[in-house]
């Protein structure tokens, strides 16, 4: 961020997460990503006359998992409402939310910053609602195409507080949310298929200022990367207006990720009028203590758990506990390799240094890794069994991440690189190259010493590397100390 | 020519049981009596004349293989707010005039699996919303009393051809009235059932929190058999009640000895037809021979029941028919310039005046800085009504009163006068938003038209309500009383 100066940022987020469910929110259609238009769409989720919501039950177990996830307030008396407004991928002309009784009310998370600062954000609410479907303005010749497979699809909108100062506060928030929101199944927080989206709502105040400023809404943001993009440019574009004398217009904005810009969508002064009221055709969700508690017992582990654990179980110190707990896929990658290996350490060694390097460089989540972990697993165990060198494992590693090998040991068969352990073939090998290299044979035995790494050199060069080191070392020692 | 067609449920089941005719023979009777009489009555939107044909003679097949089921074979309609798969269902409305529903509805497979007939889709006030069916985008159903005057409304369609012996029993749906001012107009019995009684799925929703289905008869002793097969829980429907069905008919021969029956003195006030309200001390006067006991009671919030209704039902009904929208089904305008202008057009085209004006108003009471004032008050007005009614329970069984406080008057008479259209349900209007089950019966004639009376329950009272309706009616024979028909062409009455 550039010359902030005497300006103090607000920012709060909205982020709708999809829930993780086999069917929708109010109807048994699948909530599949990827089908065919208008396939996974019921009459209900189309709007038909007559029909009727009803609410998939999985839908307010997830919500309460969550709200227990950050300390929330449950609400045992949740009630739905009706946003009323127009537009073609809205079935029925409104969208069913809660507006006055959400199911989550408060709860905080702590994030913790790149120089290593924590803070606390607290979150305002999580309510339940359907999502709409989808406008298609491609290929349909000046007309819409509407898509209503993802129409009713469960979403938890999550509100926190205007508590974050910058744009790297809001993606460490969000960042944390995502985290969260997997590790307890809530949500499966496929960015790139829309399961997290995020609302930034950006204002700007003079340090000391009690009062907000005006605030802009910049929607549908789905990455990280352009969530800080986009806060950045907003700071920015709300400065340059103030500074010159201007005012910021409160209106919703859209985050261009071609131009780097956010531009206005509708201002504020000409919105809906909304009109909700309570949705009558669907009872509140009431919950009593003994379901909290129910939901409470299954929680999963939560990411903080996971990494205290990892230091007691795998002894990995804190830092690596800390980095391989931060993502649920991730841990859960780290534990199977470790249980197919059966070492922790070098476990944790080859997912961070190299796992990790290749990922990041590729910007592949390890959900998505060419590398499985029961072949991370196995090319592990294979190495600390001796059947290969270390260095012959990069190599395989290599093969794997290239898809060039599929399975470790079929590939250690077919390009033969087990280690040569075999003493007779070794000292058939070593003889070889003490009797080629007459006159370095003279020069060690006149005790230059050092031509000890030549030897060794020439051996592994014979063996293609697949020979035993600590065997070789001892061999060559052996004959040319003879 | 027989008389089957003045004949009850009750009796036709029992013909048919014993072979007296078929259920193809009583089909095609039905049939012959809409060729002859729909062209004056205008009730039906839909006739499925060789489908009923079919299923009567599955169900006369059903029958030889022992089947013994009381509505098996028997001819009725539905509203046509009732989704029937692969069948035009137009909740009267041009909105809907090209929709064919996917599905059935709830009450419409509830009662194909009873054995029931479906004659076809009964004429309606467009979305239900109306008094006297001429809201219809279909012409408005004439009363089959007399063809000048209106049927009530809105299931006004679903009356008449019971009242006219086209059908042996009509669904109906009943939101501020619709099923028992229509009944009270056409001499027949209509019971309203508590809310959530019968399953709202397929039912093309007016206003969702008001909404009850239920039948239409020509006695209560046939509503028990109706309501038998169409109450029940469906999972498909939150606010359905998840409490299973007596047998409304088991108790009803019952004596009423003893029943507390409370006159509600805010309904015999200064609107009231001086012949109706005669009539209606007539019908208690039945009652206490019964040994019921008479006493007043008083609910002092019906008079703000009117003013709360017409914000609730138009605010619900606002959000209701949003999605008529042109973009799924329904009626579409022609060649649209934009989104904005095709959902525009095609409302615009699609809805009659009468939905308009009530989409309207309940847009305006949903609005930003009118909630309060008009949504929200009014749904404190709804509780205060209910709970007058819940401490005049405390008190008596029944509550006792006219349907409408006049009979059905002349087609056009109140077209220009929305206020004293609305007034039509002052009686019955508070029962929906208290969500009770009542039930309107034949007690009189006035003018030569018959007259309405209402009998008002606590929630799930269906079976005390069936039973004291059926002891009234096993003294009096104002629901054996017919319109004398003339057959189409012979009268004024032009079809529509």
């Amino acid at each position: 961020m550039s010359h902030l100066g005497e300006w103090e940022v607000v920012i709060g987020l909205e982020i709708h997460t999809q829930l993780s469910t086999q069917s929708k929110i109010f109807s048994g259609a699948s909530t599949k990503f990827g089908a065919e238009p208008n396939t996974q769409a019921c009459a209900i989720d189309l709007g038909m006359p007559g029909v009727l919501p009803v609410v998939n039950k999985e839908v307010y177990r997830k919500a309460v998992t969550f709200g227990l996830g950050i300390g929330a307030e449950i609400n045992k008396r949740s009630v739905f409402d009706r946003k009323n407004y127009f537009y073609p991928d809205l079935p029925k002309g409104y969208q069913i939310t809660q507006l006055e009784s959400p199911i989550v009310m408060g709860g905080h998370v702590e994030i913790v910053l790149d120089d290593g600062t924590s803070k606390v954000i607290n979150v305002t609410r999580a309510h339940l609602e359907e999502d709409a479907g989808k406008s298609l303005h491609e290929n349909y010749h000046n007309q819409t195409g509407i898509d209503l497979n993802r129409a009713g699809t469960p979403l938890l909108e999550i509100v926190s507080e205007p508590e974050m100062r910058s744009a790297e506060e809001a993606v460490a928030y969000a960042r944390y949310i995502h985290q969260l929101v997997t590790y307890l199944g809530v949500s499966d927080g496929n960015m790139s298929q829309g399961s997290l989206r995020c609302d930034a709502n950006v204002s700007i105040r003079k340090h000391g200022q009690q009062e907000l400023g005006t605030r802009t809404e910049t929607k549908n943001v789905n990455s990280f990367r352009f969530l800080e993009a986009a806060i950045n440019f907003e700071v920015e574009r709300q400065i340059g207006i103030l500074e010159s004398g201007g005012r910021v217009i409160q209106e919703t904005r859209l985050y261009d990720a071609v131009k780097n810009e956010t531009r206005s969508m509708r201002s504020k002064e000409t919105a809906t009028d909304y009109r909700y009221f309570p949705e009558p055709d669907l009872l509140p969700i009431v919950i009593d203590d003994a379901y909290i508690d129910a939901v409470r017992a299954e929680m999963p582990e939560l990411p903080a758990q996971r990494a205290v654990r990892f230091v007691e179980q795998y002894q990995l110190s804190e830092v690596d506990a800390a980095l391989l707990s931060s993502n649920l896929d991730l841990a859960n990658y780290f534990e199977e390799v470790t249980a197919i290996c059966g070492d922790p350490k070098p476990a944790s060694n080859w997912i961070r240094v190299e796992l990790l390097g290749l990922l990041n460089r590729d910007d592949i989540e390890i959900s998505e890794s060419p590398l499985p972990s029961a072949q991370l697993g196995k090319l592990i165990q294979r190495i600390l069994d001796d059947t290969i060198s270390g260095k012959i494992g990069k190599q395989v590693f290599e093969a794997l991440w290239q898809g060039v090998a599929r399975d470790v040991d079929d590939y250690i068969a077919h390009e033969g690189l087990k280690q040569v352990s075999d003493s007779g073939e070794l000292e058939a090998i070593v003889d070889k190259v003490i009797a080629d290299n007459p006159a370095q044979v003279e020069q060690f035995r006149a005790g230059k010493t050092k031509l000890m790494g030549f030897f060794v050199g020439q051996i592994m060069k014979e063996t293609q590397g697949k020979a035993n080191p600590k065997q070789v070392n001892a061999l060559v020692s052996s004959r040319l100390n003879d | 020519m027989t008389d089957w067609h003045s004949k009850t449920i009750k009796e036709m089941s029992i013909d048919l049981a014993k072979g007296e005719y078929s259920s193809e023979e009583l089909t095609r009777h039905f049939l012959k009596r809409i060729e002859q009489h729909e062209p004056n009555l205008n009730s039906f939107i839909s006739t499925f004349p060789e489908q009923a044909i079919s299923l009567a003679q599955q169900s006369d097949e059903k029958r030889r293989e022992g089947n013994s089921e009381p509505l098996l074979g028997i001819p009725i309609a539905h509203k046509d707010i009732f989704c029937t798969k692969g069948q035009r269902t137009t909740a009267g409305s041009n909105m809907l005039d090209n929709f064919i529903s996917p599905y059935d509805a709830t009450v419409v497979e509830n009662l194909k699996t009873a054995g029931t007939i479906n004659m076809g889709k009964a004429n309606m006030d467009e979305f239900a919303m109306g008094s006297s069916n001429e809201h219809s985008a279909y012409g408005n159903t004439r009363n089959p009393w007399d063809l000048a005057r209106v049927p009530g409304g809105s299931s006004g369609g679903s009356a008449a051809a019971v009242a006219a012996g086209l059908c042996a029993a009509a669904t109906g749906t009943d939101t501020g009235g619709s099923i028992r001012q229509p009944a009270a107009f056409c001499g027949v019995t209509g019971l309203k059932p508590t809310y959530g009684r019968i399953s709202r799925y397929g039912i093309i929703a007016f206003a969702s929190s008001l909404d009850q289905a239920g039948p239409i008869t020509r006695t209560a002793e046939d509503a028990a058999i109706m309501l038998e097969a169409m109450a029940g829980y469906d999972p498909k429907d939150s606010t359905s009640i998840n409490q299973p069905v007596p047998s409304y008919s088991a108790k009803i021969n019952d004596s009423i000895e003893g029943l507390k029956v409370g006159i509600c003195k805010e309904y015999f006030t200064d609107g009231l037809d001086r012949n109706i309200e005669a009539a209606i001390q007539d019908a208690v006067t039945e009652l206490e021979k019964l040994g019921a006991v008479i006493s007043e009671v008083s609910l002092p919030n019906t008079k703000h029941a009117v003013p709360a209704y017409y914000v609730i039902a138009p605010a619900e009904c606002s959000a209701n028919l949003s999605r008529y929208d042109g973009v799924r089904f329904g009626h579409r305008c022609e060649d649209p310039a934009d989104i904005s202008d095709l959902i525009k057009r095609s409302r615009s085209e699609g809805f009659g005046e009468e939905v308009k004006s009530r989409i309207m108003v309940g847009t305006f009471a949903l609005s930003a800085g009118y909630y309060d004032a008009y949504y929200r008050k009014a749904q404190q007005i709804r509780r205060l009504i209910k709970n007058d009614f819940l401490d005049a329970f405390k008190e008596v069984d029944l509550i006792l009163g006219p349907t409408t406080p006049s009979p059905a008057f002349k087609i056009g008479e109140k077209s220009n006068d929305p206020v004293s259209m609305y007034l039509e349900d002052i009686y019955t209007i508070s029962v929906n938003l208290a969500g009770l089950p009542a039930i309107s019966l034949p007690a009189g004639m006035a003018q030569g038209l018959p007259v309405g009376m209402q009998l008002i329950g606590s929630h799930h009272s269906e079976a005390q309500l069936l039973n004291a309706a059926h002891q009234f009616q096993q003294q009096t024979d104002w629901h054996l009383k017919s319109p004398g028909l003339a057959n189409a062409g012979t009268t004024e009455g032009k079809p529509l």
